[in-house]
Parts: C-alpha cells; sequence; structure tokens
C-alpha cells in the first residue's frame, strides 16, 4: 500500500526520547538531522540558482529557496492564506470524519460476523483497489456540487487504510478476553463498547494516522481538478499563472499540514489509550 | 468435612456420560470419553491428568464457552446455556483489559449487573484487600507482576459471588515461589468465599496440597481413570508436602499419570477449543 510509507516515515521523524541519560549524544544526533536538512537546502539553492540542466531534468524553472520565502511572506501578507487552508482543512476535515465513523463501524462489524462479512465484503474488495483519484472524474458527474464531490474523493481515500486496520484490529482481539468477558456477564453491546472497541483501538488509530494521510493526498489532487480555492488549487493555479516559486509554497503547506494532522491523530490516540505500552515503546 | 464446606448451600455440579468432540470433519476428534463427576457444593477439585487429556476441554464446557456432544451438564440442577457469571472462568494467563485499572477490571462483573460506580468500586476495593492487593486499585494490569495479576483475576472473577470457580492451571505459568504463595492464598480466600472450585493442574504437589478430592484422568480420550480423597487437615501448612502420606499419595499419582506405554505428548487444549476460533464460531 503506497499509504504505508508515508506512515513510517512521518514515524521515523521521531526523536527517541532518551535524551535525559545522554545529553550529549541527543545533542550530536540532533546537529546531525539539521546539518542534514542544511545541506539539502544548499544543494537546492545551487541547483535553483546556477539553473542546472541535467537533460533529464532541468533546474531552469525550479525557484531558490530565497524565492519560495519570498513568495510564502507574500501570500501570508496578502491574507489569501486563511480561505486557501480553510477551504482545504474544511474538505478534509469532512471526508475523512465520515471515513472515519464509516470506516471504523463497517470494520467492527466485518470484523465480528461473518454474515456481514459475506455480504460487505465482495463489493469492497472491488472497490479497493481503485485509487480515490480515478474516482474524480466520475464523482464530478455524480455529485451536483465540485465541493462534494471533492469530499467524497477525500472520504474514499480516507475509507480503506481506516477499514482494513479496523478489521485486523477486531480480528486479532485475544479470543481469551472475549470469552472472559462473556464469562463475567457482558452481552453483545456491552461486549463491543467494553472490549472489542478497546481493544482494536490501537490499530484503528494507525488506520486514522495512515487515512489522515491519504485523505491530504486525494484533496490535493482533486483541488487542481475541480477546486476554486483550496492549497491544492493554490499550488496548481500558480503553475498555469507561471508564478513558480508559489508552487514550492504549496508543496510545503501540503506537507506540514499532511505530516502535523497525522500527528495529532497519533497524540490523540496516545492520549486517549495511556495502557498502550507498545505504543510507547516504539515512539 | 472443610469449613467453606459448612456454609455453601450452592455450586453442586452433576455432569452425566459427558463425551466432547473438538474440531470439524476428518480433523475432528473425541477430547473427553463419558465422564461422570459429582462435585458437592464448596468442594475442592482437582483434575489431574497429562496435557491435552481434554481437562481444559472439560472446564470450558462448564463454563460455557464449548457444546457438549453426548451427555449432560448441571449446576445446581440447572442446565447450561452459555457463559454465566455464576460459572467464573480463571485461564493459565491472565485475561485482564489491558485499557482498565485495576480497580475497574475487578469491578466489571458489576458493571455488567449495572450496579452504580461508587457502589461496584467499593466491592472491588474490598475484593482487591480479600486477594492482599489493597492500594494497586489506580494501577493497569501490564504494572503488575504475574502472581499479582491472577490475584487481580481471581479477584474479578469472585465479585460476581459465583456458585463454581473453574480454574485452568491458573500458576502454571509462575515461578514455583510465587505458585506456593499463591495456593496458600487461593486456600485462604477459598475459606472466606462460598464457592466450589474446579481446579484443573498437572502439577501433582499442586493437586495434592490444594483439593479435598483429585480426579485423575487419562490421555486423550480424557476419562477419569481414578478418585482420591484428601483427608488432610485445613488450613494446611506448607510442610504438608514432605510429611510421609503425602509421599506416599504424591507416588501413587506418579504412577497413575506416567503409565510403562508412555504415550507422546499432546498439544495442550484451552478452554475456548483446540484451536483459536473466530468468536461467531464459539457457542453463544
Amino acid at each position: 500500500m503506497d499509504n504505508s510509507l508515508s506512515s513510517t516515515s512521518i514515524h521515523a521523524g521521531h526523536t527517541p526520547a532518551t535524551g535525559l541519560i545522554l545529553p550529549w549524544k541527543t545533542f550530536a544526533r540532533v546537529l546531525t538531522r539539521a546539518a542534514s536538512l542544511a545541506v539539502c537546502l544548499v544543494a537546492w539553492h545551487y541547483l535553483a540558482t546556477a539553473h542546472v540542466d541535467l537533460g533529464v531534468v532541468t533546474f531552469q524553472n525550479v525557484p531558490s529557496p530565497a524565492q519560495v520565502l519570498t513568495a510564502a511572506w507574500e501570500l501570508l501578507q496578502s491574507g489569501k492564506l486563511v480561505s486557501h487552508l480553510a477551504a482545504s482543512l474544511l474538505r478534509v476535515l469532512g471526508g475523512f470524519a465520515a471515513a472515519a465513523v464509516v470506516g471504523v463501524a463497517l470494520g467492527l462489524l466485518l470484523g465480528r460476523s461473518r454474515f456481514a462479512e459475506d455480504v460487505l465484503l465482495p463489493p469492497l474488495e472491488v472497490l479497493r483497489p481503485i485509487p480515490a483519484v480515478a474516482w474524480i472524474p466520475l464523482a464530478i458527474l455524480m455529485f451536483a456540487s465540485s465541493e462534494v464531490s471533492m469530499v467524497f474523493i477525500t472520504f474514499t481515500g480516507a475509507l480503506f487504510p481506516i477499514l482494513l486496520n479496523t478489521i485486523h484490529g477486531v480480528e486479532a482481539v485475544d479470543p481469551r478476553l472475549v470469552a472472559s468477558a462473556r464469562s463475567l456477564g457482558s452481552k453483545r453491546i456491552s461486549l463491543f463498547t467494553e472490549v472489542i472497541l478497546p481493544a482494536a483501538a490501537p490499530s484503528i488509530f494507525t488506520g486514522l494516522a495512515i487515512g489522515m494521510g491519504t485523505a491530504w493526498f486525494c484533496l490535493v489532487t482533486a483541488e487542481m481538478i475541480a477546486g476554486q480555492y483550496g492549497i491544492g488549487y493554490y499550488t496548481w493555479a500558480s503553475y498555469t499563472v507561471q508564478n513558480y516559486p508559489d508552487i514550492v509554497v504549496g508543496m510545503l503547506l501540503i506537507g506540514l499540514l499532511g505530516m502535523s494532522s497525522s500527528v495529532l491523530i497519533r497524540k490523540l490516540g496516545k492520549w486517549l489509550m495511556p495502557w498502550d505500552i507498545s505504543e510507547r515503546k516504539s515512539s | 468435612m472443610t469449613h467453606a464446606l459448612k456454609h455453601a448451600k450452592q455450586g453442586n455440579i452433576d455432569i452425566r456420560n459427558l463425551s466432547i468432540h473438538l474440531q470439524q470433519g476428518k480433523q475432528m476428534f473425541e477430547a473427553l470419553h463419558n465422564v461422570t463427576l459429582s462435585v458437592s457444593p464448596g468442594e475442592f477439585v482437582c483434575l489431574l491428568g497429562p496435557s491435552g487429556c481434554g481437562k481444559s476441554t472439560l472446564l470450558g464446557t462448564l463454563a460455557g464457552h464449548l457444546q457438549p456432544t453426548r451427555g449432560s451438564i448441571t449446576v445446581d440442577g440447572q442446565t447450561l446455556n452459555g457463559p454465566h457469571p455464576e460459572r467464573g472462568l480463571v485461564f493459565q494467563q491472565h485475561t485482564l483489559f489491558p485499557w482498565k485499572k485495576v480497580i475497574d477490571n475487578v469491578a466489571f462483573g458489576l458493571k455488567m449487573k449495572g450496579v452504580p460506580k461508587q457502589q461496584r468500586q467499593d466491592k472491588a476495593r474490598e475484593l482487591l484487600a480479600l486477594v492482599g492487593l489493597a492500594g494497586f486499585e489506580q494501577h493497569y494490569p501490564a504494572q503488575l507482576s504475574g502472581g499479582m495479576q491472577q490475584r487481580v483475576e481471581i479477584a474479578r472473577v469472585l465479585i460476581n459471588d459465583p456458585r463454581v470457580m473453574l480454574m485452568d492451571e491458573p500458576f502454571g505459568a509462575l515461578d514455583a515461589q510465587t505458585r506456593m504463595m499463591m495456593q496458600q492464598l487461593l486456600l485462604d480466600v477459598w475459606d472466606r468465599v462460598n464457592t466450589t472450585i474446579l481446579f484443573i493442574t498437572h502439577d501433582i504437589d499442586e493437586a495434592l496440597f490444594l483439593a479435598d478430592r483429585i480426579i485423575v484422568m487419562s490421555p486423550r480420550p480424557g476419562r477419569i481413570i481414578e478418585e482420591i480423597r484428601l483427608d488432610f487437615d485445613r488450613p494446611r501448612q506448607a510442610d504438608l508436602i514432605t510429611s510421609d502420606h503425602f509421599m506416599q499419595l504424591k507416588r501413587h499419582c506418579l504412577d497413575l499419570l506416567h503409565p510403562q506405554d508412555s504415550a507422546f505428548p499432546l498439544r495442550r487444549l484451552s478452554p475456548l477449543g483446540a484451536s483459536p476460533l473466530k468468536q461467531s464460531e464459539l457457542t453463544s
């Protein structure tokens, strides 16, 4: 799955919290990481300002870091940033929230009931391999407003990671825990709320974090085609009007938003699951 | 006659001609063959037998997680219909909910009955004190040692005032010292509550030390091959296990469990069947 890659890279970005024991070593590591970033910046600066042309790839039209910084500052001053951000955030939140509700509910059902699996899984298996981006033309035809069609694309992108991780989490619940709960008097509903849901929660949150990443990815693509506002639209529009530094500003904004929303979900997960030691160890 | 026996009125187990088959189709095998057993209210009975002899299967059937193929089981005259809080089950490895604090784990049974929070937490605190874990209410299970986890597990089962407590090698995963401490603790607790205990073990010392009666079972398909009534005085002390009479009985049990034509060891069965099943395949 393409989205698993993005989640691991986010994870690797965490600095292990061993700082108290070896402050000097940690400091050295932070320094190394900062230096790595600086080297990349310098390389970018050189390639862009020297207009390097390698034949296959050319940097003739690539803006330099300084140009991008100026463009970002101008965008901030113009006040348009807020409306672009608001448009994108609303769409992502709408699509993601719908995907979270549908994905978790369906996942709980599919993970527990053989009948639901037989009824619902075949159509889902057919839809699953279709990339959300491939839905764009049909979505534009299906939905009256382009706004709804973009939210739908976002929803489609986020749905499957959430659904699959929820199913996996539910199926991995220790049958002994379920047996114990039933021996202690749990009935159908309380079994779900008291045992299945919390037991599957770590896996569900993994799905939500991955889903958030794909939601941004799909939204930006949808906005490039159908939008009138939003970060994706801004990025694509900058290309069409040849404001090349703005393209990179848009790209960086997309990266920043996608990353911080995934981090937010992980933080929320940790806050809601103080018992989850496996999560604590791995990050 | 034990002290507990005197005031226990409930918890009479009656098993008649019970046979249980596990798994489906070609893999189906008979785990338990024609078992007849009666346990009195408040009695402490140990089922002793080699791995895979079906003793856990018997326990799982009593708990209501497995269906008998033939024969009948009743508890206080009532036919079993799925799991019930009056038949508490303790596994070898604890099954505490990792996301609930110790006190909420213990109070879980009362929550399922709809008891108000304050009331059920008071009762849970009482039971934690009974198993010697006062002060650990706010811990998560992962923060406790193996022995402490099993004590919480026992408290969680006892909060439902079960007629019978079904224990599947509950101390099998503990180190020798902790195990002996837990055996003593279990006897102390049992002395104070009115519950029948059916306790599974393959440790002869453990069975002899704990039980009023030992039921010795054969390898698969499990059958009862002998009943041994134990009349050691209660409360039982640690030095019991070095007494002559104890040693004599131990030798006898060894002979029963290890006949000359020793069979190859069988896979351990669980109270939930032969293999991990999807919940929908279990009885409900």
